[in-house]
């Protein structure tokens, strides 16, 4: 059942929702805005009592659906569980209360724990020195890519194309188109994995840097990242490490010592801050010393015990991100470190594996493999062997909705036909992997049986099946100005107005 | 009816004279599944070989579309805005994209029928 609009509920008899004055001096908006933008009268705002709106929202939470309730097996976006402790430490008064323009001396405990976790973030991947101002995967990846054209530019040379294998991470080509680079495509081999022959032949004096995910998106490590880094350094390039895919093997190998120059971490995915909806995310980026020059001011430096930002750095290329970064998620993420442990870290990516080979392992003979195993933390299944019955990825995916289970990722990568991608984390029970891997099973056999079926659900949630080629089609006809209806469900009563001119 | 020659980014142009009449193929359409906007230009623009023209979106992906042939376009296939599904039913006729004015010669690169299956065969392998 979906849960009706606040406008919907609202009932003429209650009073309308007052705001409260202004406590603060100032103009009024008479004084300041023009005549004709004016309000005339108070906006019509639902009308409904402090009870009917509590319960209106609550209706619609319930409605929701969290990795605090339910599996999430979300290839290549690592949908951790969200440790309850990272939410006390983040609570803190001392760390909640901070205000962004405090003095130095009144904020030495934060400055500390942004120390610390560069500290520990440059042990788990490898590298001299990290900053902690990127808000997102995609941030980090264009801050990379900035210091590495910085340190190209800094040394006279002209280097415009960065290299992106065929299976990579849609923002990498994205990240360096934004940043002015050329972006050259690199193919991957039959096996799933860069092709090394088609990269020799990418790589030029023009390459600034190769962009590589290690397990790459199709879940499968890339056995000569030695001989890639090696290639990629003869010609004077930097190799960048995309870290979404760190969660599977922290703590037991380390991209800089692979020999990437520069690495982004997704607190967000690899150390349990919240994702998506939940976020902020945060996109820390680390680097080898002959990159560390160029990281965004201030930095944050310890001089006999004290801690002080640095902002005197002039080869700097200057800050990315407002004050320090999304500092909560600092907190968050360097709790999640201390609570684990370096032990801690290496048995969760080995979890992690093993979770993935299991499932893999459950539904081999239901879906095709389109490569070999055994993976690392994620796997890439094709719906493709479902081709003759005319049931596609997105047909188990919606199907998989009425399971009470989230879809995986589907479409991606693109180079695998009919993809379904899965991670199902290390947090998950056997009980809950048996029981999606079941879930698929009689998907794949209601495929067979009854594809018809199939392709009606979800029908067991508030919202079925959507003609998503109609509502493309209907909003691009109005942003045309080819259309008057804005595809709105509800429309808002005209005051005053005869009620056929809504 | 004039040959349809092909490019391995899978538009289609028939030449008539001087007159081209360019679309994407039977196989792109499929590929791309329901077709739900194109951002086309306006007539009078003059266009290189290889040149990317406009862009195609379908709740799938979005693709670039590349101008198989030099020239001047002359005409828009206006009904595409309202009814972008035309390239779904119809890619060689009613779904065609734009008529150009042909500055040159057919390049080289375009491909016969028989060859552009080559293409396709291998791209679904």
């Amino acid at each position: 059942m979906t849960e009706a609009l606040s406008f919907e509920l609202s009932r003429p008899a209650v009073d309308p929702p007052r705001l409260p004055e202004a406590d603060v001096a100032g103009p009024g908006p008479a004084d300041v805005l023009p005549r004709d933008v004016l309000r005339s009268r108070p906006p019509s705002l639902p009308r409904l009592s402090e009870p009917e709106i509590m319960r209106h929202y609550s209706r619609m939470a319930s409605l929701n659906y969290s990795i605090s309730e339910n599996f999430y097996p979300l290839g290549s976006c690592t949908m951790k569980y969200n440790p309850v402790v990272n939410e006390a430490a983040a609570a803190l008064p001392g760390f909640a209360g901070l205000h962004p323009y405090q003095d130095e001396d009144s904020v030495q405990g934060a400055l500390e724990l942004m120390w610390r976790l560069e500290q520990a973030l440059c042990a788990v991947v490898g590298v001299d020195r990290v900053t902690l101002q990127p808000a997102a995967g995609a941030h980090g990846e264009w801050t990379a890519l900035r210091m590495i054209a910085a340190f190209h530019h800094s040394r006279k040379e002209n280097r415009t194309e960065v290299l992106v294998p065929d299976s990579a991470h849609g923002t990498n080509p994205a990240s360096a188109a934004l940043s002015g680079f050329h972006v050259v495509e690199v193919r991957s081999g039959q096996d799933g994995r860069i092709s090394l022959a088609d990269l020799e032949s990418k790589l030029s004096p023009r390459t600034a840097a190769l962009m590589l995910t290690n397990p790459n998106t199709l879940g499968l490590f890339e056995r000569e990242i030695l001989d890639i880094a090696e290639m990629v350094h003869a010609t004077g390039a930097m190799l960048y490490y995309d870290g979404a895919n760190l969660n599977a093997f922290m703590g037991i190998c380390r991209p800089g010592d692979m020999g990437f120059d520069a690495v982004h971490m997704n607190l967000h995915k690899t150390f349990t801050t919240p994702h998506g909806g939940g976020g902020p995310g945060a996109g820390p980026v680390g680097v080898k010393s002959e990159l560390a020059p160029f990281l965004p001011a201030p930095t944050v430096e310890r001089s006999n015990g004290h801690l002080v930002l640095d902002h005197k750095r002039p080869q700097s290329i200057g800050r990315v991100r407002s004050f320090y970064g999304n500092f909560g998620m600092l907190v968050r993420a360097y709790t999640y470190i201390l609570a684990m442990g370096g032990d801690g870290l290496s048995q969760a990516s080995q979890d992690a594996v093993l979770s993935a080979n299991y499932l893999r392992k459950l539904v081999e003979n239901d879906l095709e493999m389109p490569h070999e195993g055994p993976c690392m933390h994620e796997f890439v299944a094709s719906a493709h062997n479902l081709h003759e019955e005319g049931v596609r990825a997105l047909d188990i995916a919606k199907a998989l909705l009425d399971r009470r289970f989230y879809a995986p990722t589907v479409y991606f990568p693109l180079v695998v036909p009919e993809a379904i991608m899965v991670e199902p984390t290390e947090t998950e029970s056997r009980a809950t992997l048996d029981s999606f891997a079941q879930a698929i099973k009689e998907i794949v056999a209601q495929a067979k049986t009854d594809p018809q079926g199939l392709r009606d659900q979800p029908k067991n949630l508030p919202v079925g099946r959507l003609d998503e080629v109609a509502a493309a089609r209907r909003i691009n006809a109005y942003l045309q100005g080819q259309s008057d209806d804005p595809v709105l469900r509800w429309k808002a009563p005209v005051e005053g107005a005869p009620k056929h001119a809504c | 009816m004039a040959d349809r020659h092909y490019t391995k980014t899978h538009e289609w142009v028939t030449v008539d004279g001087k007159h081209a009449t360019v679309g994407i193929t039977d196989f792109a359409q499929a590929q791309l599944g329901d077709v739900v906007f194109l951002e086309l230009p306006a007539a009078g623009r003059k266009l290189a070989a290889r040149e990317t023209f406009g862009v195609i979106e379908s709740v799938k992906a979005a693709s670039d579309l590349y101008a198989p042939v030099a020239g001047r376009i002359t005409e828009v296939n206006e009904k595409l805005a309202s009814k972008p599904e035309l390239i779904n039913s119809d890619p060689y006729g009613e779904g065609w994209i734009l008529k150009l004015e042909l500055a040159g010669g057919l390049p080289p690169d375009l491909i016969d029928e028989s060859d552009y299956k080559k293409v396709t065969e291998a791209a679904a392998s």
